[in-house]
Parts: structure tokens; sequence; C-alpha cells
């Protein structure tokens, strides 16, 4: 590892994301014989699964846990693997000839690569509900995020609410950190069990099905859970002051609040994936686009490969696994390995993947978010950025407007800074719903780069040629 | 509000928040120092003026922009708190050389 090596113009293989897939993509090329580069946008490795796992301030073991600190296992053999390490480098575009933009320290700079990994990971998924804008709500991810960096909890009266195993997994962690939950809103439908059931064999022999138990089993004793919430909204004036939830038919129960904590679920994070032009396809399990991929996670641009969650939501030891496979798969394509070594070194993290993956299915289905807090009504804020409403979006298409592109010009909608990442998957489903067709036929937003924003000054200062200055230049 | 759970050997940053002075530790972004002070709206936004905060932590949502060291629409989840740095609030829509 070389953290302070400046950066070259061109490198064998660019991997993005220090998260799990990541970091053992890195690990492996290098020790591969590739030379390799890895950028993160964190300012230390890990990924948001491992997020300061070489400095948490959290470092009581059990807080956390132990699937937290197998991180540190993949930090260690990366920073000793010789792959470059560019902390704190935030991608801002990547061609389809593998040319990268990556503005680190307010700087920005130009280099290629023969061949990218994307391990981009995951974002938690939308949750437009009435006052989700309000200050005091914040996801469930973003407070793991601030204990897992800083140590830090919230405090005065806390309500989780929503779907899915990070919501017990931090209600188990705060726990542990001595933090009091008012309640903890359960909003799986109760249908899903049913559609579940089917799976449930598989469920039962993962890695997940004993840990899941038990950390119901750890907090159900001790926060008061509501099953069953149908319908859910924050209200306040200049911050979150109490939970509005009900339950099915029954009349409205208000809590006061001061930090309510959301989530339903993960999904891809696909901006630089999509903005690349690689194909992406709709999930109709995991309710979210997702890259089409080979067995190696090669997309449909040649020389980019998509590891880890990015590619398709299946947890992080999964994960790992990909990462290996899309290094393994980059060697061979660069010369490096002949495809038969490939295969016969591939064949125990293919194993390791496919035992990883168990149990996802039934996972996908039990917390299924239900259609209200995926696409939302009336005033309830669609795009944060902008700050459009789901009407505004309905009468959009009430006015002919067909799908997510066109939205953008009547409303700006997905627009703001943050480019659709908070908006994307519900205005495609909400113009789905309103259109009666299917998602996948609605589509997603085309991104461009810059994928994420840098000023006008850091793109003037591009090294320019003299072709280019001449192309623009007169007399 | 957010507090912190006990941490005994961490170095403490000083830094300005709108001018008034704040107790950080290394290590921490400058949107959970923010916090861990009791500053939970960081900006208005541009189109109504409704106070945010810090939502994802994680860079994607970019409810957190700050100005930092004069510079504006900093992501704070993504920045280290440094000894002096001075932060603003922001309020409402940029302004050009601002």
């Amino acid at each position: 590892m070389t953290a302070a090596s400046p950066i070259k113009e061109h490198y064998d293989l660019a991997v993005v994301g220090a998260g799990p897939a990541g970091l053992a993509a890195a690990t492996l090329a290098a020790r591969l014989g590739l030379d390799t580069v890895l950028f993160d946008e964190q300012t230390a490795p890990g990924g948001q699964i491992y997020r300061s796992v070489t400095e948490t301030p959290a470092g009581e073991p059990t807080l956390l846990g132990a699937d937290y600190w197998h991180g540190a296992g993949l930090v260690g053999p990366f920073m000793e693997s010789g792959a470059q390490y560019v902390p704190g480098a935030t991608i801002w575009s990547i061609s389809r000839e593998r040319e990268i933009g990556v503005s680190v320290g307010g700087c920005s700079r130009l280099l290629t690569a023969r061949h990218i990994v994307l391990a981009t990971g995951a974002l938690e998924r939308p949750f437009p509900i009435p006052g989700w804008t309000l200050p005091g709500v914040m996801t469930c991810g973003a407070a793991q995020i601030l204990l897992k960096s800083s140590g830090l909890v919230a405090s005065g009266k806390i309500v989780l609410a929503g779907t899915g195993p990070l919501l017990w997994l931090l209600a188990a962690q705060y726990l542990r950190a001595g933090v009091t939950i008012e309640a903890l809103l359960d909003t799986t439908p109760a249908g899903n069990w049913a559609a579940a059931l089917p799976y449930l064999p598989g469920f039962l022999v993962s890695s997940y099905a004993a840990k899941g138990l038990r950390l119901v089993r750890e907090v159900k004793h001790r926060v008061k859970i509501v099953r069953g919430v149908t319908a859910l909204a924050a209200k306040g004036g200049d911050r979150v002051e109490e939970v509005v939830y009900r339950r099915g038919e029954a009349g409205e129960v208000r809590l006061p609040v001061e930090t309510l904590l959301l989530h339903q679920g993960v999904a891809p994070n696909v901006n630089l994936a999509n903005s690349i032009g690689c194909t992406h396809r709709w999930d109709e399990a995991q309710l979210c686009f997702t890259p089409v991929v080979d067995e190696w996670g090669m997309s449909t641009v040649p020389g980019i490969a998509i590891a880890g969650d990015g590619a398709g939501i299946a947890g992080a030891m999964a994960a790992e696994h990909r990462g290996r496979l899309a290094a393994l798969d980059a060697a061979h394509r660069l010369g490096k390995i002949d495809a038969r070594r490939r295969d016969r070194d591939a064949a125990p993290h293919a194993a390791a993947l496919a035992r990883a993956e168990r149990g996802r299915r039934f996972l996908d289905l039990l917390y299924r978010p239900a259609e209200a807090f995926r696409v939302p009504a009336g005033e309830t804020l669609v795009c944060r950025c902008e700050e459009v409403t789901a009407r505004q979006v309905l009468e959009a298409v009430a006015l002919g407007c067909q799908g997510p592109n066109q939205l953008k010009s009547f409303l700006r909608c997905g627009m703001g800074p943050c480019q659709g990442r908070l908006c994307g998957l519900t205005v495609t489903e909400l113009i789905a719903r309103a259109r009666g067709v299917p998602p996948s036929e609605i589509g997603y937003y085309r991104l461009r780069p810059p994928v994420k924003p840098i000023t006008l000054a850091e793109l003037a200062a591009l090294p320019q040629t003299e072709a280019a200055a001449k192309a623009v230049l007169r007399g | 509000m957010f507090q912190r759970l006990k941490r005994s050997e961490a170095r403490t940053v000083s830094l300005s928040v709108d001018g008034r002075p704040v107790t950080a530790f290394s290590g921490d972004s400058v949107a959970a120092a923010l916090l861990a002070a009791g500053i939970l709206a960081c900006r208005t936004t541009p189109v109504s003026g409704a106070p945010r905060a810090p939502y994802c932590m994680m860079g994607v949502c970019f409810e957190c922009l700050v100005t930092i060291d004069g510079v504006g629409s900093r992501q704070a989840c993504l920045a280290r708190v440094r000894d002096g740095m001075r932060i603003e609030t922001q309020q409402g829509r940029r302004e050009a050389g601002r």
C-alpha cells in the first residue's frame, strides 16, 4: 500500500470503492501482478459496512459485533498487497474508453485504466413519507455510520421505523450502547411471510438465520415493537417533533420523538455504471435497477466489471467473493493468468459465493417494502433536492410526461446535487403506477458525467491538449 | 440530538461554526462534529428555504452541504475536521463569488 504516492496517468486496473468487494478485488489483483489503484470517496477503508474499522472509537468488540470486525481482515491484506490506495477521492466521470475523472482534495485529474472494477456498493432505498426531510429524521444507515465513525448515538426520544435486517441490527447495537429506544415501528407487510415461506428452507441453512433470530430476540424484549404499521409520517416545524403512524384501519397513534431513524432496505448505487452506459434491468424481486453482469461481474461495456452490492444486493460476504472473481477475470483478460488458472483459482470463491447467497431470496421477499412506502401520494416530497411532490409528478404524467428523463424538463425532478440517488426508484415506480405499465418499461434516469458535482474552476484547471484548446478559442 | 459514547484518548480539534467555537474529535467528519455539537440543521434549501440536516452520512443525499474554509456546498459528511477549520451553515440559494 502506498498512500502518499502521486496518482499516475495509467494503471492496469482501477477499482472504485473500498468496501468488501473493492478491497478484495484490489488485493487479489495486485497480488496477481496487476498495477492496481483503488479510489475511495471516504477517508478510511471499509466502505459503509466496515466503516472506520481501522480506527473506530466504538471499539468495544461486542458493541458492533463480529460481522463488523471481519472487515479488519480485508483491510490488513489490502494494505500489504501493493495496490495503491487513494482515499478521499471522488470519481466524477468514467468514459467507455476507461478515462477516469477523479477529484482529490479539491483538485481534479484524468487518468486511464485497461480495466475497471466498480465496487460502489449500495445505498438505502428512498423512504418517501410526509416529513422525511425534517431535521431529526435520518436513515438507520446514517445512525450506524455515526456510531462506527465517531462513537455517536442519538439521545432523547428515538423511534426506528421501517423494515429489513439493518433496522434490527441498529436497534441491537443501540441497546448494547445503552441507548433507550421508544419504539420500533415495523412496516413489513403481513402478506410477505406467505410469499417468503417457500424459501424458508434455504434461509434456515444460511448464515443469516441464527444471526437474525438472535437479533430479533435481543431487541424484542427491550423495545416496544409495533408490527403491521401501514402509514407513517414525521411532523414538526424546524425539526421533527412527533411520528404519526397507523396500523390498518385502527386510528392514528402519535409518539413524541427527537430522532426518527428510517430504513427499508438497500439498492445498488448505479450512478457510475449507468453514466458509463452499462445496461441495467429492473429486478422485480429487489425492486430496483441492477446492472446486467456475467458470472465474473463483467458489464455490457468492455473493460468495465461490477462487483459487490453495486451489481445486485447480496450482502457483504458475497461482495468480497464477487470482488475476487472480478479480480481473477481482470488478471486473465490483461494477460497475467490463463483461463485454466483463472477457473481453477475461482472455484473456491464461486463456491463461497454460492454459500453466501443462500437465504437471500427469503430475505428479499420477507422484507419487500410495502407499495405505500415506495409510491408516495399528495404533498409528500419525491425529489428532496428540487422539492418536487408526488402530486406534481402525477400532474406531469397526466400532461403526457412518459418517463423519468422527460420529468426533468417538466419539474427539474432528479436534477439537484444528489442526481436522482434519493428519488430515482420512487420516480420510476410512481410513473409506472400512474401509466399502468411495469417499471421495466419506464426505465431510470439517464445519468451523465459529472456524476458528482465538481466546481467549474476544478474542471477548467484540468490539463488540456493544444487541439482541445484550439477547438474552442478564436484567433 | 446526539451524544458520544465514552472515549478516552481521542485528540480534540477546534473549529468555528458560524463564528462560534466548537470542539470536535480528530477522526470526526464535519457532519458528525456538527451533530455532536447540537447543530442539527446545516442549511436551508434554495427552493423553499426549509431547514435540512444530514440524512445519509455516506455522501449520496447532499443534505449536509456547508461552507468549509470559504468553499461553498461541501459535503460535510465526507470532509474530516481539521484544527482551525471555519464552517458556515448555508442559507438558501448560493451566490456567485461566495
